[in-house]
């Protein structure tokens, strides 16, 4: 790809390749590879998947590392916690570590609620068995014939077979099982067993997003999620996910008050955040409850300060749950803001129509379809007869 | 740096007026590929430059800066670039560590009602050390005039800093940058400009900001989405003012759509009928409203008498 406009002659040798991600996330002089992650093809960021497979379509291929998703809650804000759910069940799926922070559920609550993944592929991580040795022919009658060749091969498939998937897909009517969930490393932040400390003096910040953001800049300090940190271990991404930021429970009156006195303690809190994230393989998905946001000019300003936003609207109790048009669907999705990192613009979504729909196997979201065709059948035919 | 952006707006990287207060502002659109065209082209020219990026780290502007061509990690061993990091110099007051590291500039974040003199002298050592008086000792470069770019200015309301303190900064910066040394200046404000609803109280801030500044400018450049919603390949539309000039006054009125693709820069192409500017020279208070057409089907129509600009649906 080469620069546009170049009036001054560079030799093309110092123009980066494509695919190098220079991204502030990795060094230079190598790409590493890490699990569950693709350099993206339009700028070479390295992207995770959201879960979703549409909405990974939707923001551009996944979601790129150092970037939060901002997910404006439905009403009864199911569907933007079942967004969340999958988030952090592609992390466990993809062997990422997960940092989960709440005001009111117990973080343990959330994790117990994933979706189980429909395995094909996914590695299950057992104990290593002891490779069957030929002399023991007891077990080998019950157990199914294998080539005599793979006998003394170890049973654990190997991790590479899951990585080599991106996006996976979730049944949502069962959980995930406890010994897939286990093998994740889960860092949790529960608001109510925080002890409250003095205000601080340092910021406007409130002191529950600045025990938010110190245990988490501990955690990636502590865990080397550090981008500047020594390239010695093996690298891995931490996701992050905070259901119902900005509520009430975090102490912030944001979403009680028409003129909050904090106004900008939530704000403040995104910048932190994007700070810590642009420095950091982490990726984080926040869902805020922006309908209980009276002001819009500060929902503005906190889409702004996030790189990828989306609100989702439900259904369910609104007249529309019976308007045909929307039939099929159980609400829509409207895209906010999609980044554009390292290079110059966005590509945008096609369409500004879209609508989801939570299928037992599938989240899907699509272009929005009205249901033309069987309405002017019909008239048709009435006009032939009474003609 | 975009040839066509250069063309209308009459500048150079040799030939630029100095002391001009560039606005730049969006409303539901994002005009921050305009910074990167002030910014490579102020390189080019050999300005020192300083560079108050607020959100976007450091590698984001170095990426784009190669593919248009300029090398800020070099530019900034030279010490042509000074660039404030935001984001990682708030990361040291927002969360206290126990060293105190990095520049005091963004202290604001500690109490914004304080205002933004601590950015302000940043600014100022940023732009008065290019060699003020004479050369380094040993031989360093001598640089042009200073340029000041903010990326971008709206985000410190967000962060709880007052309109008012924030135009007083912009003053500030103007008096020393533009009118003591000569200098340019230009700043980014980004609005989500919803005026039909009855939002007075809330987006004050931010209309402020921008009013205030408009009439401290000297050009306005304003990218804006299309009126009739999002088209595959023109995005929004560009409205170009500044009445002060002694140049033919029908360049001047011109309004451009704009649209940008990940690989190229936004193209300008005469086109279709533009009824609208924006002056912003308080001389001239212009105010007629210009709509671009765009058919589905991408068809841009050159008008006949070729006085207004479009952009073009570069593939």
């Amino acid at each position: 790809m080469a620069a546009p406009v170049s009036t001054v002659g560079k030799p093309s040798a110092e123009r980066l390749p494509l695919n190098t991600t220079s991204f502030q996330k990795k060094t230079r002089t190598k790409l590493i590879s890490i699990p569950g992650t693709r350099p993206s093809v339009q700028n070479g960021q390295l992207l995770v998947s959201t879960g979703v497979t549409s909405l990974d379509y939707l923001l551009g291929g996944g979601l790129a590392v150092g970037t939060v998703l901002l997910v404006e809650e439905d009403r009864y804000d199911s569907y933007s916690r079942m967004i969340l759910k999958y988030f952090l069940a592609e992390g466990v799926v993809c062997r990422h570590e997960l940092f989960v922070a709440s005001a009111q559920d117990n973080p343990d609550d959330i994790l117990q609620e994933l979706p189980a993944p429909i395995l094909d592929d996914v590695a299950i991580h057992k104990p290593v068995e002891q490779p069957r040795l030929s002399c023991e022919p007891q077990d080998s009658l019950d157990a199914m014939k294998i080539a005599w060749r793979y006998q003394n091969l170890p049973k654990v498939q190997s991790a590479l077979a899951s990585s080599s998937r991106f996006g996976h897909y979730y049944d949502v009517s069962k959980t995930m099982e406890p010994e897939i969930r286990q093998a994740a490393k889960c860092h949790r932040f529960y608001l109510t067993e925080h002890p409250t400390q003095s205000p601080p003096t340092h910021s406007t910040m409130l002191e529950s997003y600045s025990a938010l953001l110190k245990s988490l800049q501990e955690v990636i300090n502590s865990e080397g999620f550090d981008v500047a940190a020594p390239m010695s271990k093996s690298r891995n991404i931490l996701r992050i996910g905070l259901p119902s930021l900005g509520s009430a429970l975090w102490g912030d009156d944001l979403s009680c008050h028409d003129n909050p006195r904090n106004g900008h303690a939530l704000a403040t809190f995104f910048y932190g955040l994007r700070a810590m994230l642009r420095s950091s393989l982490a990726v984080a998905v926040v869902t805020v409850p922006s309908h209980l946001i009276q002001d819009r000019a500060l929902m503005g300003n906190i889409t702004r300060l996030c790189d990828n936003a989306i609100a989702l609207e439900s259904f369910k109790g609104s007249e529309r749950e019976t308007n045909p048009l929307y039939k099929d669907y159980h609400g829509l999705l409207h895209v906010r803001q999609v980044p554009h990192l390292n290079c110059l613009a966005s590509k945008l979504p096609d369409h500004k129509d879209l609508a989801f729909k939570l299928k037992r196997k599938q989240f899907t979201i699509e272009l929005c379809q009205p249901v033309s065709t069987i309405g002017c059948q019909k008239s048709k035919v009435k006009l032939l007869t009474v003609a | 740096m975009f040839t066509e952006l250069n063309s209308i707006l009459n500048t150079t990287p040799d030939s630029f007026t100095q002391g001009e207060f560039i606005l730049l502002s969006d409303r539901q659109s994002d005009a921050s590929f305009l910074i990167h065209h002030f910014l490579s082209l102020y390189l080019r020219a050999r300005c020192k430059v300083c560079f108050l990026g607020l959100v976007q780290s450091f590698n984001h502007y170095s990426a784009i800066g190669q593919r248009l061509g300029v090398s800020l990690t070099q530019a900034k061993e030279k010490g042509q670039l000074v660039f404030l990091e935001g984001l990682k110099e708030s990361l040291s007051v927002l969360i206290p560590q126990d060293t105190e590291t990095g520049t005091r500039a963004m202290d604001f974040l500690r109490d914004p009602a304080v205002g933004l003199k601590s950015l302000y002298e940043f600014v100022r050592s940023g732009a008065t050390s290019s060699g003020v008086g004479g050369r380094e000792a040993d031989g360093g470069e001598e640089w042009g005039p200073p340029v000041l770019l903010v990326d971008d200015l709206s985000v410190l309301l967000s962060l709880g800093v007052s309109a008012g303190a924030a135009l007083d900064f912009s003053h500030y910066c103007r008096a020393t940058v533009c009118s003591q040394l000569q200098g340019n200046v230009v700043m980014l404000a980004r609005s989500d400009g919803r005026r039909e609803e009855e939002e007075d109280g809330d987006d004050e801030g931010s209309e402020r900001l921008l009013r205030g500044l408009t009439h401290q400018c000297s050009l306005t450049l304003q990218v804006q989405g299309l009126p009739t919603g999002f088209c595959r390949d023109i995005h929004g539309q560009k409205c170009a003012g500044g009445g002060d000039k002694a140049m033919n006054s029908t360049n001047r009125r011109n309004s451009f759509s704009t649209k940008s693709t990940t690989k190229e820069p936004p193209s300008l192409l005469p086109g279709h009928r533009a009824l609208f500017s924006s002056f912003t020279f308080p001389a001239f208070p212009f105010g007629l409203l210009s709509l671009l057409h765009v058919t589905t089907d991408h068809h841009v129509s050159i008008s006949p008498d070729n006085t207004s600009w479009v952009l073009s649906c570069q593939k």
